[in-house]
């Protein structure tokens, strides 16, 4: 085993939950070959000390966009969109009819598909959100993630994903080779930078937390105590969606899958968490 | 099993898309231009049509109008595709009663994309 390797693992960890196998230690750095050498820097070895040492927060930041996984799709894996779309809005609408606002955060949104696809859903149902106003944050961790996001540009193969063809001509225009987002659908999305890792309770209170596709890179430790801080920022009548292969099931007692939205997870109830208690 | 028709004039088009398709597990039949397309419909309708939209022969158009006419020709979902990237186009294609569009060249993960979209995966 490789100790600056080790440490790097370790430092990744410790800033952004990503889990590394030992095993896959050579693969960091390759993957972080591009890193060095746009740094200027002999190689990896030096990278982990130059971090270690601390103060130089670009090259961190560098360093993690080129670690983490940005791998993301318009509607990706639909279900949580189309539960989202059928049900769980309209109980939204019906419980929030008083205060006329929901607000929705997508936790670890990579370039902004999965944020824009969010603002797309709502403006398909803008005539029923007449009046009302409904906020959608996104955030990451990766600057270069949240940069593309706030720019909303995509090449033709990302706007060719998961995207209806209808939807694209409403909410993009060419811009040479590539498809911008519209301005109005853009000006919907408050982007931030921001990691999980650290305290979120200051985002405030969410209707619907997107947190798809980013727990899964993370041990289950980074998970549970996730989890937890999850459940306190969402309403009690709220919903959780997490990638379709990850679950809260064995990880977290905060939530439970959610009957009628398959996908969807909502925060357990007094009733059923003293049933669990006694059972 | 769902069958997919390819109309395209280029064979190398025709063979790429059927080797995605058959891999994606749909019957498929091809055609190189849109007269023989609808011979092959009137033999049997597709569930749905990947649609080259500048064909010689007989273009996306009119190709659509002559399918909708045919008893059953409502069935196929049209999924057009070109080569250029003009929203215009794309519009009146749309327009026209296609139900999706790709563009060429496109790959495995666009085609399954693309037949999720239409509710054939
Ligand atoms: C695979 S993408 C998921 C994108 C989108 N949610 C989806 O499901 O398609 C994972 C994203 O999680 C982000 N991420 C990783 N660790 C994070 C952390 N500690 N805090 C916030 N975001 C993080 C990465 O930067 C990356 O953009």
């Amino acid at each position: 085993m490789r100790s600056d390797l080790a440490a790097l693992a370790a430092l990744l960890s410790d800033r952004i939950g990503l889990a590394v196998d030992e095993g896959k230690h050579q693969a960091i750095e390759m993957r972080l070959q591009p890193t060095v050498a746009a740094a200027g820097l002999p190689n990896v070895s030096e990278l982990v000390h130059r971090l270690s040492k601390g103060g130089d927060p670009a090259l961190l930041d560098r360093t993690i966009d080129a670690m983490v996984t940005c791998e993301t799709l318009f509607f990706r894996d639909r279900k949580p969109f189309e539960a989202l779309r059928a049900t769980v809005l309209p109980r939204l609408r019906e419980a929030r009819r008083a205060e006329r606002r929901i607000r929705i955060w997508s936790a670890a949104c990579a370039t902004g598909q999965e944020p824009y696809s969010l603002a797309m859903l709502i403006d398909e149902q803008q005539r029923e959100f007449a009046g009302w106003r409904v906020e959608i944050v996104a955030s990451d961790v990766s600057a270069a993630a949240v940069a593309a996001a706030r720019e909303g540009r995509y090449s033709q193969f990302e706007v060719q994903r998961g995207l209806p063809t209808p939807l694209l001509l409403r909410h993009f225009q060419r811009d040479g080779e590539a498809w911008r987002i519209n301005d109005h659908l853009r000006a919907h999305v408050e982007f931030r930078r921001a990691n999980l890792i650290d305290e979120f309770g200051r985002f405030g209170r969410f209707d619907i937390v997107f947190c798809r596709n980013v727990l899964m890179y993370m041990d289950v430790e980074r998970r549970r105590d996730i989890l937890q801080r999850l459940s306190r920022v969402l309403a009690d009548d709220g919903y959780l969606a997490l990638g379709a292969a990850e679950t809260v099931v064995g990880i977290s007692d905060e939530f439970e899958p959610a009957p009628d939205c398959a996908g969807l997870f909502r925060r357990k109830t007094p009733a059923s968490l003293r049933m669990a208690a006694n059972s | 099993m769902t069958q997919v028709l390819v109309v395209d004039d280029s064979a190398i088009i025709r063979k790429i898309a059927r080797r995605i398709l058959e891999d994606l597990r749909f019957e498929t039949a091809e055609a190189e231009d849109g007269a023989r397309a609808l011979d092959c419909c009137a033999a049997s309708m597709p569930d749905a049509i990947f649609l080259d939209w500048n064909m010689p022969v007989m273009d996306g158009y009119e190709f659509l109008r002559e399918l909708r006419k045919m008893p059953d020709g409502a069935k196929p979902k049209i999924v057009f595709c070109t080569t250029e990237n003009d929203v215009a186009q794309i519009a009146r294609a749309m327009h026209a009663g296609a139900d999706e569009y790709i563009m060429k060249p496109f790959d495995r993960h666009i085609v399954q994309s693309k037949l999720e979209e239409i509710g054939l995966v």
